[in-house]
């Protein structure tokens, strides 16, 4: 039986590649991708808890977070798209034209 | 159930009248304007008229006081709203309406060719609006609501030529200097609040009565009497407030006429007569009042001596017979006081108007060494002039003959120091007006005006008339009918005004004027109250003979001297002015009043404002406190805008740094 302790670093791991990544990653899409990291790490310290205290709330929220992701992958993907055909670059420090 | 008169329309009328014309009266044509203006102001004299019929005929009980609506209400203390007609206000009103609507007839004729046409006939509809104010005013408040209006228009009409300066900066001081003595006549309205808890006249004078005189010490009523006479000084242009009538001459004439003659500057005078009650609670007060009136009566008329604008002495003779009329008030005789403010109003409202007429006709020229000879161009003129210079000098059966005596009577039976200074006077004020008249009309014509084009004479009246005006045309010629007829009504008046005769003016006035000891015939037991020792009616009576001979004379020296140096040996005056180098020119300098007040008030006073109140107070201490905290701001802001740098990965490390430390602290507080 592997420690909860190891799900849970491996879970803060992924999280803090994620948080990094989008930091410091300059294409729309890598930033997407962390994001995606983040989400995960969070979803396998739910599913952790879940195992650990055998209760299913927590594999219930890794539903809600998939599902939610999902919706947000199909929009975020068509907003990069759409941000791609009008600026012709995926740069992010390029698309700013909301800034003062 | 008196009678109600309606009162409020007296001064009602002449203010709608001014609304009219101040309104609408640009669109107007010149006759409408004077139809508007005369017939407000003409109606409000046929009120009084007809007020005075109920009073003479319909024995109407005086004092007659009409509530129109209560104006302030503030716990137990309330102002009304309301109008009372005495003996004293009847008399006013007379001659207020009356000279005010003589003194619009002729404006009529003085001002045709002007500018602003409409406008000076606003602002005197106005002006009679606030005066009847004064004058019928039941309470204190009202009577100051009119006092400080008829500034107002005092003001807007000193400074009617707006666009020279000389005349804006008269109209500035007058308004500054009566500021002051306003400011005497608000605490003294403060302190009656505060002891009687009311500011009607009647309740006032009733809480009064009670107590007793202050012969000793100085208790509130000295106080009050005090400080109402430093707002009539300022409105009546005495010592030491005086200095802003002469240079009030910057108006128009009939302004001059109006009110710096006939009524605004007699105010203080009523004022003092109606608040007699308090005065005579306070012996200490009325002698301030009868030496200041004593010594402006002597000081102006000395300056009259050795001025050389002919308004310029009208003026300071103005300032001159005021005192007169203090020096009555302080003596307890107010009703010879009120008898020499109405024949004043008649003979010194006819020498300006007739001064007017003069300066008409020699095209704006003021100047009276520019004049001479006239009297043959325009006889009516001087005819008029004539008699109001033999009224205000004293020559017997005139009108200002009998008042002049009965104050400078009365003055003796007070004090002969007063009395003295008092004949010193009149002799001095025989010996300028009669030179006014010889410089003016005597002699040969010493002036210009025959050449002058209506465009190229300097006047003072045309330079705020844009367009050229008629003063000038034609040489020296007689004024019109509109002008001559009120001189020609004032002028039998200066006659008759007198004829009523002291002692009847004085039971008329004594329910109003109260003063036991000015009423009727001196009796041995009141004169003994008074001064002289006692003596019987008959030898009383002797004396007043001799003193009216006194004065007579003095005014006939003065008649004599004036001839003698103006028309018999013309080079003499300049010879005298040399040799007295200096006590002349101190005389023609006005004694140097306003230098003196220009450097230890005025200078002072910009200076301070300057530093202190400017530069340190405004600018230091209200703009820099603003601005501190002005920038302060911005410069926080300038150091937190930083955060906010729009670039969107700064914030996520914001928020990651922020995360970080919240669940820092979890696990410290659970690992505790």
């Amino acid at each position: 039986m592997v420690p909860l302790s190891l799900y849970l670093v491996l879970s803060a791991i992924l999280f803090a590649c994620g948080v990094t990544g989008f930091l410091i990653k300059r294409n729309i899409i890598t930033i997407f991708m962390s994001i995606e990291l983040m989400l995960n790490g969070v979803n396998l310290s739910f599913v952790a808890f879940a195992a650990k205290w055998q209760n299913l709330s927590g594999q219930v929220f890794v539903f809600f977070v998939m599902v939610v992701a999902a919706a947000e992958a199909a929009v975020g993907l068509a907003i990069i798209i759409a941000v791609f055909r009008t600026r012709g670059t995926l740069n992010i420090d390029q698309v700013n034209l909301l800034k003062l | 159930m008196m009678p109600d008169l309606h009162l409020w329309l007296i001064p009602l009328l002449p203010l709608a009248g001014a609304a009219i014309n101040g309104l609408l009266g640009k669109r107007f044509s010149r006759g409408v304007v004077t139809a508007v203006a005369l017939t407000f102001c003409g109606a409000a004299f046929v009120m009084a008229l007809w007020v005075a019929a109920q009073v003479f005929f319909s024995s109407l009980p005086l004092p007659h006081i009409e509530n129109v609506a209560t104006w302030l209400r503030s716990g137990d203390f309330s102002v009304d709203y309301s109008f009372a007609l005495d003996q004293l206000s009847l008399v006013m009103l007379l001659v207020v309406t009356g000279v005010g609507f003589l003194i619009h007839i002729y404006s009529v004729g003085y001002m045709w060719t002007e500018g602003g046409f409409y406008r000076f006939f606003s602002y005197l509809n106005l002006f009679m609006f606030f005066m009847l104010t004064l004058v019928l005013a039941s309470n204190y408040l009202l009577m100051f609501i009119g006092w400080e209006g008829v500034g107002l228009a005092s003001y807007l009409l000193i400074g009617f030529w707006f666009t020279r300066d000389s005349a804006a900066a008269a109209g500035k001081k007058a308004f500054i200097v009566n500021r002051i003595g306003d400011f005497g006549f608000l605490i003294a309205l403060f302190l009656m609040i505060k002891h009687f808890g009311s500011l009607d006249f009647q309740t006032v004078f009733d809480a009064a009565k009670p107590y007793a005189a202050e012969t000793s010490g100085i208790g509130f009523l000295t106080a009050i009497a005090l400080l109402l006479m430093v707002g009539a000084c300022g409105k009546s242009a005495q010592i030491p407030l005086y200095v802003w009538l002469p240079d009030a001459m910057e108006g128009p004439t009939p302004v001059s006429a109006l009110i710096h003659a006939a009524t605004m500057v007699t105010a203080g005078v009523y004022m003092v007569a109606r608040s007699h009650v308090i005065f005579e609670h306070a012996p200490s007060a009325m002698m301030v009042v009868a030496i200041i009136g004593t010594l402006t009566a002597f000081f102006a008329a000395t300056i009259g001596i050795a001025q050389t604008d002919i308004k310029k002495v009208l003026a300071y003779s103005t300032v001159s017979q005021l005192g007169y009329m203090f020096m009555a008030c302080g003596v307890g005789a107010f009703s010879a006081g009120i008898f020499h403010l109405m024949t004043h109003a008649f003979f010194k409202g006819l020498l300006f108007l007739a001064a007017g007429s003069v300066i008409h006709a020699v095209g704006g020229e003021q100047d009276m060494r520019k004049m001479g000879g006239l009297w043959k161009k325009i006889p009516w003129t001087w005819i008029t002039m004539l008699i109001a210079t033999c009224a205000i000098a004293g020559i017997p059966f005139l009108s200002g003959f009998y008042s002049k005596d009965e104050i400078l009577w009365r003055a003796y039976q007070m004090n002969w120091v007063y009395w003295l200074v008092g004949v010193t006077t009149a002799f001095m004020t025989s010996f300028y007006m009669f030179r006014l008249m010889f410089m003016t009309f005597a002699g040969e014509y010493r002036g210009t005006a025959e050449s002058h084009e209506p465009a190229d004479h300097a006047g003072p009246l045309d330079a705020g008339a844009p367009a050229p005006h008629g003063h000038g045309h034609g040489g020296i010629h007689e004024s019109p009918w509109v002008m001559l007829g009120p001189l020609v009504i004032l002028a039998l008046l200066s006659i008759c005004g007198g004829w009523i005769g002291a002692h009847r003016i004085e039971q008329f006035l004594s329910p109003a004027t109260g003063s036991v000891q000015t009423v009727a015939e001196p009796s041995a037991a009141a004169e003994s109250a008074l001064g002289p020792p006692a003596s019987s009616p008959a030898e009383e009576s002797g004396r007043e003979t001799l003193l009216t001979g006194v004065s007579v004379a003095a005014g006939l020296l003065g008649l004599l001297l004036a001839w003698l140096l103006y028309s018999r040996m013309p080079g003499l005056p300049d010879r005298i002015a040399a040799s007295a180098q200096g006590l002349y020119s101190a005389v023609a300098n006005k004694y140097w009043i306003d230098e003196l007040y220009a450097t230890i008030l005025v200078k002072p006073l910009i200076g301070i404002s300057r530093v202190v109140f400017w530069r340190t107070v405004d600018q230091g201490l209200i703009d820099g406190t603003l601005h501190a905290s002005a920038d302060s701001a911005r410069e926080l802001s300038d150091e937190v805008r930083h955060m906010q740098s729009g670039n969107l990965r700064s914030y996520a490390g914001w928020i990651a740094i922020g995360a970080t430390a919240v669940i820092a602290y979890m696990v410290w507080v659970g690992t505790r």
